[in-house]
């Protein structure tokens, strides 16, 4: 991960809708006319990639929530570089 | 509880009112006999009932949706209710003006459906002058932040000119192109003849595809329908009978899929008679071919019957007379030459000397199809 990557805020690609989906129990990324179904932690990482948070922020604010996990902050790197190849977020 | 099928597509088919002509439309040739619509009211309890059973993706259809007065207050409360809201449209009807009014209701993506790469074929294949207008609408729906599929459907008369279609779908900035090869149903049966391309058309336009999304597409997405025709193995149709798919057509029909309809011996169920609850889980029609009891040889012992399901019941119906046996687009059918001599080369093409003129989508020539 570059420098200059990690000063700018995450957020969702426009061309994706993200939400929680009661009948499924799960996030979900929509868009047109298909769905990606989240687990978990995918779900809870991209609820704070919402344009406010620096990548170094979002890991800081799940350590937050989810404290001693000590591996979480490449979990969640390597969570959002799949991310950006995959479109969902710049 | 996450494997019981629940309807996360629903297709709301708004109206048969369309103002194109196009001589593929999925819809059934006897729409002009179809019964009255939906009212506003109707649609909003379908809604709201599908999306509490898990509905999550919309796709407001017909016919040409935009001919739908109510269609704003759809819009607009379908995405009240936490819909993704699709509008899959020719463009005709629609200014820049609506393609605005869209986005401020909460309408999530806009399909614009072209027929060509120049106006002239457009024109002639839709029935009717519409092929700047889709350009200046394109260009509205991207002005206006959506994010926009354009959808080609691809036959004998169009597939040379893969190439433009793309640098067309390119140049409006389109982020998906749809290359849908055309599936013979509805009005796309009655002209299958002059609708197929040859094999060696196919086989260009899939080389030119590939090298397009290689050297040119970019961000640009390219989906290319896969023609089942030229398979040997069927597609999975709608992810297979009432698994997750759900049309309702104009008049309140239910069905497992927009082609369904056709099917002797099955009685679907209507909206304004049962909740879709009701219709989902237990009406005869949406289990009839659920799961894979149904099934006959060669599907029955089938490895491959959950990957496939069997493949479209409608196809299967409509090339061997029973929507019971297995899709003959799969090679263990013995039904396959049918669907084998109905493909032409470029050889056979060039000594054909009769053309059949092609039948276009009309009220008119519905009635007259739909005669006993």
């Amino acid at each position: 991960m570059n420098d200059q990557a990690d000063q700018q805020p995450v957020r969702l690609a426009p061309t994706y809708r993200f939400q929680w989906e009661e009948a499924q129990q799960a996030h979900v990324l929509l868009y047109p006319e298909g769905m990606i179904k989240l687990n978990g932690p995918a779900g809870e990482i991209l609820k704070h990639c919402d344009g406010t948070r620096t990548e170094a922020q979002v890991i800081e604010t799940l350590r937050q929530q989810f404290p001693g996990h000590d591996d979480l902050d490449d979990d969640v790197r390597a969570f959002l570089s799949e991310a950006r190849a995959k479109g969902w977020v710049s | 509880m996450s494997d019981s099928p629940r309807p996360l597509w629903l297709l709301a088919e708004l109206t048969y009112a369309c103002p194109l002509q196009c001589p593929y439309c999925s819809n059934p040739l006897d729409f002009a006999a179809h019964g009255a619509e939906l009212s506003t009211e109707d649609w909003l309890r379908v809604l709201r009932e599908a999306r509490t059973m898990g509905a999550t993706q919309l796709g407001f259809s017909g016919g040409e949706p935009l001919a739908r007065r109510d269609l704003d207050t759809l819009i607009a409360e379908a995405r009240k209710l936490g819909y993704y809201t699709n509008l899959i449209t020719s463009a005709v009807g629609m200014d820049a003006e609506r393609v605005a009014r869209f986005r401020e209701i909460g309408l999530d993506h806009i399909q614009v459906s072209f027929q060509a790469s120049d106006a002239e074929l457009n024109d002639l294949i839709a029935g009717t002058t519409s092929f700047q207008h889709k350009l200046d609408m394109a260009r509205a729906v991207k002005a206006n932040g959506f994010p926009m599929v354009l959808c080609f459907v691809l036959h004998r008369d169009n597939m040379d000119r893969v190439d433009d279609l793309l640098e067309l779908a390119k140049s409006l900035n389109a982020d998906y192109v749809e290359l849908a090869t055309t599936q013979y149903y509805g009005w796309a049966w009655v002209n299958r003849d002059r609708l197929m391309p040859t094999r060696e058309q196919l086989e260009e336009a899939e080389q030119i595809t590939n090298r397009f999304r290689e050297e040119r597409a970019g961000d640009m997405k390219i989906y290319y329908v896969v023609p089942d025709y030229y398979e040997t193995r069927p597609k999975p149709c709608m992810n297979g009978w009432g698994q997750m798919f759900l049309t309702i057509a104009p008049d309140g029909t239910a069905l497992p899929c927009h082609a369904a309809r056709q099917l002797p011996g099955l009685s679907f169920p209507n909206v304004r008679d049962a909740s879709i609850d009701d219709i989902w889980h237990r009406s005869g029609a949406f289990n009839h071919f659920r799961g894979y009891d149904w099934m006959k040889e060669p599907c029955r012992s089938c490895p491959e019957k959950t990957k496939d399901f069997g493949g479209c019941r409608c196809q299967a119906y409509m090339l061997t007379g029973d929507a019971a046996n297995a899709d003959p687009v799969c090679d263990k059918s013995p039904f396959h030459d049918r669907v084998l001599s109905a493909i032409d080369t470029r050889d056979q093409r060039l000594t054909e000397v009769v053309e059949k003129p092609l039948v276009f989508r009309n009220p008119k020539n519905s009635r007259a199809l739909s005669q006993p």
